[in-house]
């Protein structure tokens, strides 16, 4: 979220789309209900169900799941076309003005300009500002130009705003309603009801965009989300109280696990993976370190500008005395990669034998999906698989998997350990909620039996690696045997240790920003008191703040709202430096003053100084005058409604895309239906289906307020609640079929099949899509085959995941698991 | 006069320091008699590990954690000084007690054999030695320290790591610091899916 759950109080309007707060936020939601008792508030909610969120709107539209884009572009074409925009706001912070080089074209035919189609991959080249004096024309190198050309009239025919009114155009509520399935007049309904905050130019109103992974989970995911940004920046709706773009994490921490860098392609602060041809750590910093790209009159701030800091600061927390200057800091202990490893790729990589071993702790692959035919079957190629968990889980028992016959389980070679982990009441630490707080808990109990904390395990396996190469030797041993690991408890079974490294600390006696001297061996203040000479230590700079010399600050419990914005400051630690909104320098005119005095968060003080309820997200002492970019984490200062070069794979605006497996071809561009840079994969288990082979129904999966994803089906009060899994069928279709609520059905994709009882219901209506008539079907993700329902025989042990399609997003790499083909029939 | 129990409760709880029918105060005995349950429980500030609006919870536990004394927990509550949720707990925060204290949980190390249909006990240390040596011959196996282009590239492909979404922010730190030492590249987690 760039605001936080308690901020939605201060919201005049919400669009919640893609997500379903009132059943999979419950305690959350009370805000929204907040604002709308308080503040007379309106919900618009567009989802494929109307659920409990629906049941709550204002306004409630019913949409084909994965028709976003169309959707929120109508609204993008909408507020232009009604001037209901927030010109300042557009002119000054964002990149509105900016003018694009001469070359760039839109996809009128799907395709932006640069495609190629062997390689299925943009030349991104064009994709770029002019550099300002320049012809527009001619093959500068892809890079952001130091001097940006613009015209804050936004009248030239090249700037970022007549480009997005012309790529927008096209999304007319005829095309939104062929597409979504929107009746025309409710969409201009919504439409009228979103922009009406800026309506006659006023700028007090603000409205929030709250969403889940209901916009996540599609082969343009990124994309729907930046449609939605871009909305926002539109209107003048990001760095407010009651504002912002704020997704709700479907997990304790996920925010952390993004933060911390358990992915793939980053290290912890959002730091990029070093790449092959990063030859030294002077070359990885030039490549990874932007520099500011603005027109010449305006500033940039620039934070990332830091990044040597936090890099250096960050290896030092690694490899302690290992890492040195005369060593470039050990930065070639560090992998460096060249391609993906996502999610659906190691999968894939382990079906073709390439990898060989996995750990899986609390990560239940076979469930996750998607495609959980072929994880079981990756599973079965591998040589070992070591699962920590608390429950008997399907990965654990993939090679018993419903269907394995005894002569196949002979043949399945991989060694299974499975290691009885601590649930959360046993261990301590920290979890960052959707806010972007970071709250500490306490050990409560310790574990049941012989388990052991996970900290634990990973430390006893890790000592004992390191143990076998020190005696035996082995490949590149140097950066296991130098890791630091000077703890007082080596295996961590508190993590105060872990938390303050993370935090940072002075190595040398240094000097902080304001002067004062912070002694070797104290803990820093925050990330603004790092060095990029080897004097810091810290784990993750962008938690740098959260355990100083004061203490833990994620232990605060002071339940103070001096503001009654619900900022609460004195409450655990939030990230970055404890400010709760982001970007909150734009809540001010560019002279300073809040667009809403009732509403004051940061503003300019004579005195020459940035202060306010909240943390100036800002430099502190940058005058209005030097028209410094609010949005200091881009280059360019600005919010981006273009994403240029390689901010983006598909495109530096969002275009409307068919899911990999759609009932229609993409109205706007038959010929180029789906996003032209998806993945998809080639297995014999990578199948993918059409509507011609008889697969029509549009399938969407989500969760219910009774159950957390694949884990309280172990827990006997939630399996009482809602006992055994079901499959939500519309009225009409179910009554095509012959099929009554409580008699079981069989739905089909490509890849697999799922049994479930019906659940026929009038909350999902039939749709035309462009001009057809198109049904949805829906089901909760539950059920597998070990809990307490599929123990007892209740259920046919299927999974949701089997119908799953192996296609990502090609930004963030989540696969698509809403809005793919199904049939369905009586079982 | 009849009096119901339900409006003799209410009455006497609305009445509060009144006179019930009784002639004398039941308040406070009503009173001990409700907090009798968790008077002399240890409480513990804990984060609800399910969703992200991270509702603060109190778990309650008997037993005074000196030594020989194990903490069993007797009750979980909503933590009304919460800002977020104030007190208030959903269908699953509700029914923790049944997620701490579950026979369904795993209680001992197993290891499921090459070929085999079945589980068998392995004491810890066995398990990690094994593990230990396991990965190490998958990496020294997979490891890549240049690519075909004679680039370096310090990589081990053969191994991965998928981390769960309760995972805290110290063990996902403890995974980046010693898997990415192993030259993991395949690291994941739900934050992905």
């Amino acid at each position: 979220m760039t605001n936080g759950w308690i901020d939605i109080k201060n919201t005049d309007l919400m669009l919640i789309m893609g997500g379903n707060p009132a059943e999979n936020h419950p305690c959350g939601f009370k805000w929204p209900i907040e604002a709308k008792l308080h503040r007379n508030a309106k919900i618009i909610v567009v989802d494929p169900r109307f659920t409990r969120t629906a049941a709550n709107a204002d306004l409630f539209l019913q949409i084909r799941a994965g028709a976003d884009i169309a959707f929120l572009g109508g609204l993008i074409n909408y507020a232009i076309q009604n001037n209901r925009i927030a010109r300042d706001y557009l002119v000054n912070y964002t990149n509105a003005a900016f003018i694009i080089k001469e070359g760039f074209k839109l996809p009128e035919d799907g395709l932006y300009s640069g495609f190629d189609p062997s390689t299925h991959e943009y030349d991104k080249s064009t994709w770029n500002y002019e550099a300002a004096g320049s012809s527009g024309r001619g093959n500068a190198p892809a890079a952001l130009p130091p001097n940006v050309a613009y015209d804050v009239t936004l009248a030239h025919s090249r700037s970022v705003f007549q480009l997005l009114k012309q790529h927008y155009s096209r999304y007319t509520p005829e095309m939104v309603e062929r597409i979504t399935g929107i009746a025309r007049d409710q969409f201009l309904k919504a439409a009228d009801l979103f922009t009406s905050v800026r309506k006659d130019g006023d700028m007090k109103k603000v409205a929030t965009i709250i969403y889940a992974v209901g916009w996540t989970q599609h082969s343009f995911g990124t994309q729907i989300i930046r449609t939605a940004a871009m909305l926002q920046l539109l209107l003048g709706n990001v760095g407010r109280a009651g504002g912002g773009v704020n997704a709700l994490r479907g997990h304790s921490n996920i925010q952390g696990a993004t933060d911390m860098a358990g992915v793939f392609d980053i290290l912890p602060g959002y730091l990029k993976m070093p790449a092959p041809d990063d030859v030294d750590f002077a070359t990885y910093l030039k490549r990874t370190t932007p520099t500011a790209s603005k027109p010449a009159e305006w500033d940039s701030y620039n934070y990332w500008s830091n990044t040597p800091k936090f890099a250096v600061s960050f290896l030092k927390a690694l490899y302690g005395e290992a890492a040195r200057k005369e060593n470039d800091w050990a930065f070639h202990y560090l992998p460096k990669i060249d391609r993906k490893y996502s999610w659906v790729e190691i999968w894939d990589d382990m079906y073709n034998g390439h990898v060989r071993g996995m750990f899986a702790f609390g990560m239940n692959g076979v469930q996750v999906g998607p495609n959980s035919k072929k994880n079981i079957e990756a599973l079965k190629k591998a040589d070992w698989l070591v699962v920590g968990e608390i429950y008997p889980d399907e990965t654990s028992e993939f090679w018993r998997a419903p269907g394995t016959t005894p002569d196949e389980m002979k043949k399945i070679q991989t060694t299974v350990y499975r290691l009885p982990c601590a649930g959360f009441a046993e261990k301590d630490g920290t979890f960052v909620n959707s806010a972007r707080w970071l709250q500490w808990k306490n050990i409560a109990i310790t574990p049941p039996g012989d388990a052991k904390l996970d900290q634990e395990i990973l430390s006893l396996i890790f000592l004992k690696i390191r143990e076998l190469y020190q005696k035996e030797g082995g490949k590149f041993p140097d950066p296991i045997v130098n890791l630091a690991w000077n703890y007082t408890d080596p295996l961590h079974r508190s993590f105060v240790e872990l938390a303050k490294e993370i935090n940072g600390r002075a190595l040398a006696d240094i000097a902080d920003p304001t002067g004062q001297t912070i002694r070797s061996g104290q803990q820093l203040p925050g990330f603004a008191a790092l060095k990029d000479d080897g004097t810091t230590l810290c784990g993750n700079w962008l938690y740098s703040g959260s355990w100083t010399e004061a203490g833990a600050m994620t232990q605060r419990r002071g339940t103070e709202d001096p503001s009654g914005l619900g900022i609460y400051p004195n409450w655990a630690w939030s990230w970055p430096a404890n400010r709760r909104v982001m970007y909150n320098r734009a809540s001010c005119d560019p002279s300073g003053k809040p667009w809403d005095p009732e509403r004051r968060q940061v503003w300019w003080n004579e005195s020459g100084r940035w202060v306010g309820n909240d943390v100036p997200d800002f430099k502190v002492d940058s005058p209005p005058k030097d028209h410094m970019g609010p949005f200091i984490m881009n280059p360019e200062g600005i919010g981006r409604l273009f994403g240029p070069l390689a901010a983006f794979q598909d495109g530096p605006f969002p275009e409307y895309y068919e899911p990999i497996e759609s009932p229609i071809a993409n109205p706007l561009h038959p010929a180029q239906s789906i996003n032209p840079v998806v993945q998809t994969f080639k297995t014999p288990l990578d199948k993918y289906g059409t509507p011609s082979q008889g697969f029509n129904v549009v399938c969407t999966t989500y969760r219910l307020t009774e159950h957390y994803h694949y884990w309280t089906k172990n827990n006997p009060m939630n399996v009482e609640l809602v006992p055994e899994p079901f499959v939500e069928v519309p009225v009409e279709l179910a009554d095509e079929m012959g099929v009554k609520g409580g008699e079981r059905v069989k739905v089909s994709s490509a890849r697999g099949s799922y049994i479930a009882k019906a659940m026929v219901t009038r909350r999902i209506k039939p749709m035309q899509i462009d001009g057809r008539k198109t049904y949805q079907i829906g089901i909760p993700i539950h059920w597998g085959y070990r809990g307490i329902a599929e123990d007892a025989g209740r259920t046919e042990l299927t999974s949701a995941n089997l119908l799953s399609p192996t296609a990502i997003d090609p930004n963030a790499y989540t696969p698509e698991f809403k809005g793919f083909l199904v049939k369905i029939e009586k079982a | 006069m009849a009096i119901s129990r339900r409006v003799f409760l209410q009455s006497s709880i609305v009445g509060g320091a009144a006179l019930s029918a009784f002639g004398f105060d039941v308040a406070p005995v009503l009173a001990q008699a409700k907090t009798l349950k968790i008077s002399r429980t240890s409480e513990t500030r804990s984060t609800c590990p399910y969703c992200s609006v991270s509702c603060g919870v109190i778990i309650h536990t008997l037993g005074d954690r000196s030594k020989n004394a194990v903490a069993q927990v007797v009750h979980v509550e909503g933590d009304p000084d919460h800002p977020i949720n104030r007190g208030t707990l959903c269908p699953k925060g509700a029914s923790l007690q049944q997620d701490i204290l579950n026979d369904r949980r795993l209680l001992k190390p197993q290891v499921r054999r090459p070929g085999s249909d079945r589980w068998e006990d392995i004491d810890w240390d066995t398990a990690v030695d094994e593990i230990g040596r396991a990965v190490k011959k998958t990496r020294d196996a997979t490891f890549i320290e240049k690519d075909v282009r004679g680039r370096t590239v310090n990589r081990c492909e053969g191994i991965a790591w998928t981390g769960g979404c309760t995972d805290t922010n110290e063990l996902n730190y403890l995974v980046v610091k010693t898997m990415r030492s192993l030259g993991v590249v395949n690291l994941e987690n739900q934050a992905r899916v």
